[in-house]
């Protein structure tokens, strides 16, 4: 059967590795925002934000590695605000990060439109190409998936174990975890609670950034306006698919990836019968299944949207 | 400490407080509920930020050196360690990574489990104060928590340890197994304040007690010297007067409830073939360590919680399918756990929680409108009868103080002659003024002829009130034969049958 021919060609796992990388970066900045107890919503436009400043940055002559330490301190810049609003300040997550996501496009558009103000086709830049690891690319099957990536999806692979490493097995993770679950914890005992929390706020979204660096430094090689296009919204999903752990975000932003790559590939098989809408819906309404079976037992850390003020106990 | 003072706004919690401690002593603080002894302590760790006063700490040399105040974490290097009375416990980490938590700084890139295993095995040992290190905090009953929370403050090397109410979830024997080890500790050095509302055990554990009453020290006293009487008087500043009871037979039943189960999310709040009956004239105490299955007991009688078998009978008449409106029209009179939560509608006025439990009646309104005249002058005569202190009674019934709200409750309850009365945690966080008022009210209903159902898990309370006394555990009821502390505790502790 068709279906099954898809499932088993090199091109449709490559292209859902391809697409899951935007989205491991994603689903691990928010994670690790929300598991200190700050959700952030600023990530739609945080991650046009990373699209923009790294994209910039190349085009003005940075190299490309340059670019991605750009698109990182752009979103820790956003981060940093949504940061001092709901940590300090306590001000309702939700809105906030609303408005970062309004505040960061905006400014992404604004000064893409102030730099290139009479350009009908947006300039190209020369993005990352795929690792060519020796013999190890030549591999059957195994050879292309994995091996002809570039090195942002690798960064993205590297940033799972990193991200687990840290939350587990540092005593800064410990304090991490705790400040989402209760932050009187960590207060007790005479560590920063509006510390650890801007912290893990500004490093989550400076990883957010990144997974926009990747759309414009990777998956395309130029900045359009509306190229997020919801990624965004789906980490949010996706973290709570994955119950907080970085593992299961993988899986998730693979499993995203793979309906996606299966949705484009049915259309030109089964095309004539349906509507391209129906396949472009499709892994949505698939992650919002995932979502309602796996979020009966997601594990929310317990103190998150809740702000937490010194002195008051 | 020096002087200590704190103001909330306008509101003074503490005023100049002297205060001191002696090198392996214990010593008790005492006081009524908002005397202002969690916010002494709170200062002293650096929870807050005094606004006058000093505080001096000894080093191990015993020169004395200011401490900065503020910070936890200079409370911490100066040797002192707190145990909340809420516990600060991450539930998502097993017992070792809250221990540790803080004690290794942030920058390492691993962590020394080993060696903090070891250190903690060490303290178990030298203390007697055991807990599972792998177990997540959540998952851990209350009790244990409370040894954990310890054992981290000890994990500090402290050498003063600050307590604010470390038995008020543990059984008899529990608080006591804690405080032999408490005072073992003290033999080598350690200093130890603690607060309590339970004189039994400050006056069998404490070296000294200093008395607070509205933010200031009222006195001071060996304990030596003290008995219940002095101490009373001090929190006081009166004597708090005995309610008398008297001796009535108990008539009919008016609460059967047989092989009663109800199917809560947890353990916590199940209960398995429960039978009971209590009859007119007959106060019924069920004592237990919080989280036996009480929210589950109180929630079918209010009619909160469906049973899952079983029967329950309220004064004769079988009723299937509880809700608390067909509960209130049996004549069940219900004084919630929580009283700001589930008693009151805060953003409501005072008078309209006075009625709001039976506003389909004539009394109340007409064709579908309230009278709010005669809701007015029944709040009016209520709030007299029963004391009800505040703003007024068309004040929302939030700005009401702890003890006002219970009041409000009781009024509401008591105004309409209940046959059966739901007490759950009557006198809980009140002061001892409040809660003579509420035992008294309690005493005249029974008196009236009305049964009542007692939780506490204030075993004392019990003891003092109830007729007869059932232990619960474990979603299980088990009549109590004796009304010894010790056979009580144990069977709170599910060790006795």
């Amino acid at each position: 059967m068709d279906i099954l021919q898809i499932l088993l060609s090199e091109s449709f796992w490559a292209a859902s590795l391809r697409i899951a990388t935007p989205l491991i970066f994603g689903v691990l900045g928010a994670l690790l925002c929300e598991k200190t107890g700050v959700l952030n919503l600023g990530i739609e436009g945080i991650f046009a934000a990373g699209a923009m400043a790294g994209w910039m940055a190349v085009w003005l002559g940075a190299g490309l590695w340059g670019g991605v330490l750009v698109a990182a301190l752009a979103g820790a810049f956003f981060g940093l605000i949504h940061a001092i609003l709901t940590v300090p300040l306590g001000l309702s997550q939700h809105v906030s990060g609303l408005g970062v996501t309004m505040f960061a496009t905006s400014v992404s558009y604004f000064t893409y439109r102030t730099a290139l103000p009479n350009v009908s086709s947006p300039p190209r830049i020369e993005p990352f190409q795929p690792l060519d690891v020796p013999l190890l690319s030549d591999l059957p099957f195994l050879g292309p998936v994995l091996f002809q990536q570039t090195a942002l999806t690798w960064l993205a692979i590297l940033m799972v174990g990193l991200v687990w490493y840290v939350l587990n097995r540092t005593p800064l993770g410990v304090a991490l975890q705790a400040v989402g679950d209760n932050p009187d914890s960590v207060d007790a005992q005479g560590l920063s609670v509006y510390g650890l929390r801007i912290g893990a706020v500004v490093a989550g979204s400076a990883l957010m950034a990144l997974g926009g660096a990747f759309l414009t430094m990777s998956a395309f090689d130029a900045f359009f306006f509306g190229m997020v296009n919801g990624r965004g919204w789906v980490c949010i999903a996706l973290v709570i698919f994955a119950s907080w752990k970085p593992g299961k975000a993988l899986l998730g932003a693979l499993l995203f990836g793979a309906f996606d790559a299966l949705q484009v590939r049915l259309q030109t098989e089964v095309g004539a019968l349906l509507p391209g809408q129906v396949f472009l819906m499709a892994p949505y309404i698939l992650s919002i299944i995932a979502l309602v079976v796996a979020a009966r037992k997601a594990d929310y850390p317990r103190a998150l949207l809740t702000p937490w003020f010194k002195g008051q106990r | 400490m020096n002087g200590l003072t704190k103001r909330f706004g306008s509101v003074v919690a503490n005023n100049a407080v002297d205060l001191t401690l002696h090198r392996g002593e214990v010593l008790a603080l005492l006081g009524e509920n908002g005397a202002g002894k969690t916010t002494l302590m709170n200062m002293l760790f650096g929870h807050y930020m005094p606004d006058e006063g000093t505080v001096d700490v000894a080093d191990d040399a015993g020169a004395l050196h200011p401490l900065m105040l503020g910070h936890p974490q200079a409370a911490l290097a100066a040797g002192i360690g707190m145990v909340h009375q809420h516990f600060t416990l991450a539930e998502n980490l097993n017992a070792l990574d809250n221990i540790v938590l803080g004690s290794e700084p942030l920058r390492m890139l691993k962590r020394d489990r080993v060696g903090a295993r070891a250190k903690i095995a060490r303290i178990m040992e030298h203390t007697g104060l055991q807990a599972q290190l792998d177990v997540p905090v959540g998952k851990m009953s209350v009790g244990e928590r409370q040894r954990v929370e310890i054992l981290k403050a000890l994990y500090r090397d402290v050498r003063i340890l600050v307590l604010d109410e470390p038995t008020a979830v543990l059984t008899p024997q529990e608080a006591d197994t804690l405080f032999d080890s408490i005072v073992a500790m003290t033999r080598e050095g350690l200093s130890v304040i603690f607060i309590s509302h339970k004189l039994r055990e400050v006056l069998a554990f404490s070296h000294r007690i200093a008395v607070l009453r509205h933010g200031e020290k009222v006195g001071e006293i060996a304990t030596d010297e003290a008995d219940e009487r002095v101490i009373a008087r001090m929190m006081v500043g009166a004597d708090t007067p005995e309610t008398p009871r008297s001796e009535l037979p108990p008539g009919a039943p008016v609460l059967q409830l047989k092989n009663l189960s109800v199917a809560g999310r947890s353990k916590r709040d199940s209960l398995e073939d429960v039978t009971l009956t209590v009859h007119q004239h007959e106060i019924l105490g069920i004592a237990g360590v919080s989280g036996n299955g009480q929210s589950a007991l109180a929630g079918v009688i209010s009619g909160l919680n469906q049973p899952t078998g079983g029967t329950l009978t309220v004064d004769e008449t079988a009723i299937a399918n509880p809700t608390p409106r067909k509960m209130i029209h049996a004549g069940v009179g219900r004084i919630p756990e929580d009283r700001h939560h589930d008693g009151i509608v805060g953003a409501m006025s005072v008078a309209e929680n006075m009625v709001i439990e039976r506003l389909d009646e004539p009394g109340v309104q007409a064709n579908g409108l309230l009278k709010r005249d005669a809701i007015r002058a029944n709040a009016d005569r209520l709030a007299a009868d029963y004391d009800v202190r505040g703003p007024g009674v068309t004040a929302r019934a939030r700005l009401l103080s702890g003890g006002n709200i219970q009041k409000l409750i009781l009024a509401r309850v008591f105004e309409q002659n209940p046959k059966l009365i739901l007490a759950n945690q009557p006198t809980r966080g009140l002061d001892m003024g409040a809660a003579a008022e509420v035992a008294r009210r309690l005493l005249e209903a029974r008196t009236r002829g009305a049964g009542i159902v007692l939780i506490s898990e204030d075993l004392d309370e019990v003891l003092s009130l109830a007729d007869r006394i059932m232990v619960i555990h474990d979603g299980a009821l088990i009549e109590a034969n004796s009304r010894d502390r010790e056979h009580i505790g144990l069977m709170m502790a599910g060790e006795l049958t």
